[in-house]
């Protein structure tokens, strides 16, 4: 086993209790030897208990006390594998239609989701649902597994079938369009197409499960993106010793997209003061230019009066400073959105105080029908117009998924009630 | 196409923005130090974050007496290397207070912590403890938030976590409530000793092959006459039991009294790097004694406001 990855793909599953997902996701965690031999005693002597005559894999994803309880799952999961080449993040969400906040909080990280259908029920009202919030929230490479082909035995009529409705659904919501999307067929209980090919779909050529997972481009790798820098922290350490830094003034924070190069002419959002890059620092190491998701520090050669909150861009490809926007709105809470009520939403590192304009439509996940509607309710998925008392820096989301990404907090409360996706 | 960043390089990129927005939004936070590894990459990546400037928080260290001389003079001596602020709250002054009643004298003390913690956050009115937990190690850590609301007894309640979208964590608190926030959620054990190996990091002794009195107990490597820092040996053998010279390592730190550590003869960060690839034990499956009692025994303490 090597041990040095080149590179990190965040990805998610969307499938029901009986897709099979938990099995797709122990099969991935079994076949790249990531699960160790004391896991796997004791999976086998749970397995055993139960009466089952093999190990069940969906164990290794078995939750909470409180989940198993109540025999469902209730929240996302994060697990981890590596190949050697490739470090991966999974985002294990539950596929039910109450849990659409679920689905949308493990896709907003993801950049890649596996979308399971049972090979024996074909695209269902859940696969609508699935690949609709999928694409709602961006995810740029879809893989469509054609799961349990044991069951069906591996019939390639069945697995075309299930390939063509799948694309006329989703030409018919603009998915095909917009997005990469792959077809596999595979069997996760005998592991079918996933790390190994085996011999029971010779008729299939296609890249394996791994084979996509491992070509994938990771996130922000695709498109060129404009510069967005939210300021996180300012660094003045004018109490330092050491007297060279009583003038030091350095920007922190992530690069959400885009690339910067010492020299390059930078826009300090919202009040639009002007500076040249100084210096990009890593810790002690001086970098010529940074990337998109990098975490560094900013000098510029004008002292100029910057805070958390602001943004800092590049002159060439600035943006304005809102104080209103549409967004696509995921409700998250069990209290529901009051259209009357100020809420807070945090966009980047800044935050505003926001009122709703007006609720155009929401959205029926399963028939993806628009309707009316007054308030919004948990899961619920709305188009929604907010008026901001601070001016924000945004691009739509479908440009970048940093800067048009907002959340929605209550202020009383605290909580983070609504997730919202910039028009 | 661009280059995308290696996966120690994104991870450190992760781990420096929830430091740094952890530094943003909270008005009174604190760090978690004990001295062991996943703790000393957090130090680094605080440097990585904050320098030239101070850590905006001073470091804490919930001490449960029961802790290895060596990584105990680590961690003050890191401490000191930075020139950070150390507060040391101890479990034995909760037990002279009362706040911590032992059933026995040489119980391990791990859960205790969680009583001393809270008083420490009481005590400084910290709004937000930063640690170095990690999502890989437990599978009540699974669903764990990077951002993670405790309420006013400290206590995780699993349903009642604040959803946590895209990079944009909720860190704000009502007076008395705080969160804990894990800047390396997202790493592995793997991933903790790729990151000690590149940035070379010094790591207590204990971390490394060394020769130790152990015996054999419940299965599981056990270390024997164990000296504290006040001068007193713990763990001593029972009548029957056969004490053996062994070459072992730790691949965890905590309680004296039920860290196990694993035969081994990797004597530096590389060959530790390899023995963590081809190992067939998981971090806590045969080193953490008070893990295993029940299936949920880490979500339990949890619950009553452990780390």
């Amino acid at each position: 086993m090597t041990t040095h990855n080149d590179s990190l793909l965040r990805f998610m599953t969307c499938g029901s209790v009986d897709d099979g997902k938990s099995t797709l996701i122990g099969r991935l965690l079994y076949d790249t030897k990531t699960i160790l031999a004391d896991t796997l005693n004791n999976i086998e002597r749970t397995s055993q208990k139960r009466g089952m005559e093999a190990v069940d894999l969906s164990l290794l994803t078995d939750g909470l006390q409180a989940e198993r309880e109540q025999g469902i799952t209730i929240d996302v999961a994060y697990r981890y594998f590596s190949t050697g080449t490739r470090k991966y993040i999974i985002a294990d969400a539950p596929g039910h239609e109450q849990y659409t906040r679920n689905m949308v909080t493990a896709a907003s990280t993801a950049n890649l989701a596996i979308i399971l259908i049972d090979a024996r029920k074909g695209v269902l009202t859940q696969t609508r649902r699935h690949s609709y919030l999928a694409h709602l929230v961006g995810i740029p490479h879809i893989v469509v597994a054609v799961n349990k082909m044991d069951l069906v035995n591996y019939d390639q009529a069945v697995y075309e079938k299930i390939k063509a409705d799948y694309i006329a659904f989703a030409t018919e919501i603009g998915l095909a369009q917009a997005r990469d999307i792959k077809f596999m067929p595979m069997s996760a209980l005998n592991g079918d197409m996933l790390v190994d090919r085996l011999d029971n779909m010779n008729w299939y050529q296609g890249e394996t499960l791994i084979d996509i997972l491992e070509a994938a481009p990771a996130a922000h790798s695709e498109q060129n993106e404009a510069f967005r820098f939210p300021v996180q922290f300012v660094c003045r350490p004018h109490d330092s010793a050491n007297p060279e830094l009583h003038d030091f003034r350095g920007f922190m924070g992530r690069v959400e997209s885009g690339a910067i190069t010492v020299g390059d002419a930078v826009t300090v959002l919202p009040n639009g003061y002007q500076s040249k890059v100084k210096a990009i620092q890593l810790g002690n190491e001086q970098l010529q230019s940074a990337q998109t998701e990098q975490s560094i520090t900013l000098l510029l050669e004008d002292e100029i009066d910057t805070s958390r909150g602001d943004m800092i861009v590049k002159t060439s490809e600035t943006t304005e400073a809102v104080k209103q926007i549409e967004a696509h709105v995921c409700w998250l809470s069990e209290t529901p959105l009051s259209p009357a009520r100020t809420y807070i939403v945090r966009h980047t590192t800044r935050e505003s105080k926001a009122k709703i304009g007006s609720i155009q439509y929401k959205v029926d996940v399963n028939t993806l029908e628009q309707q009316t509607a007054t308030d919004l309710k948990m899961n619920d998925i709305a188009r929604v117009s907010f008026k901001l008392a601070q001016p924000l820096m945004v691009d739509s989301y479908d440009k970048n998924r940093a800067t048009g990404a907002f959340i929605i907090i209550d202020e009383s409360s605290n909580n983070t009630v609504g997730a919202g996706m910039i028009v | 196409m661009k280059q995308p960043l290696s996966h120690l390089d994104w991870l450190e990129a992760e781990a420096i923005h929830i430091l740094r927005e952890v530094a943003g939004q909270c008005a009174n936070p604190v760090l978690l130090f004990s001295g062991g590894k996943d703790s000393l990459c957090i130090l680094r990546l605080a440097e990585k974050a904050f320098r030239p400037g101070r850590f905006p928080f001073p470091l804490l260290h919930i001490d449960t007496g029961h802790n290895y001389q060596e990584v105990v003079n680590f961690r003050d001596q890191r401490a000191a290397e930075l020139g950070e602020r150390l507060i040391v709250r101890s479990v034995e002054d909760s037990m002279k207070r009362g706040t911590v009643v032992l059933k026995s004298a040489d119980e391990p003390r791990n859960k205790h912590q969680s009583v001393t913690l809270l008083e420490a956050i009481e005590e400084f009115g910290f709004d937000c403890c930063i640690g170095g937990a990690r999502r890989d190690e437990e599978k009540a850590r699974a669903k764990e938030r990077i951002m993670s609301f405790r309420d006013e007894f400290g206590q995780w309640d699993p349903k009642n976590q604040r959803p946590e979208l895209w990079n944009l964590y909720n860190a704000r608190v009502h007076k008395g409530e705080n969160i804990r926030a894990f800047p390396i959620s997202n790493w592995t054990e793997m991933d903790v000793w790729q990151y000690i190996e590149r940035e070379k990091l010094e790591l207590p002794s204990i971390y490394f092959a060394h020769q130790r009195d152990i015996v054999m107990r419940h299965g599981a490597i056990f270390p024997i006459n164990v000296p504290l820092s006040n001068g007193d040996f713990i763990n001593q053998p029972k009548a029957g039991e056969e004490v053996i010279n062994m070459q072992v390592r730790f691949r965890t730190v905590g309680d004296i009294t039920c860290t196990a550590p694993v035969i081994s003869d990797a004597d530096d960060v590389s060959k530790i790097v390899l023995e963590t690839a081809t190992t067939t034990i998981t971090e806590r499956g045969a080193t953490r004694l008070d893990d295993q009692t029940s299936d949920a025994s880490m979500e339990q303490r949890k619950k009553e406001g452990y780390f």
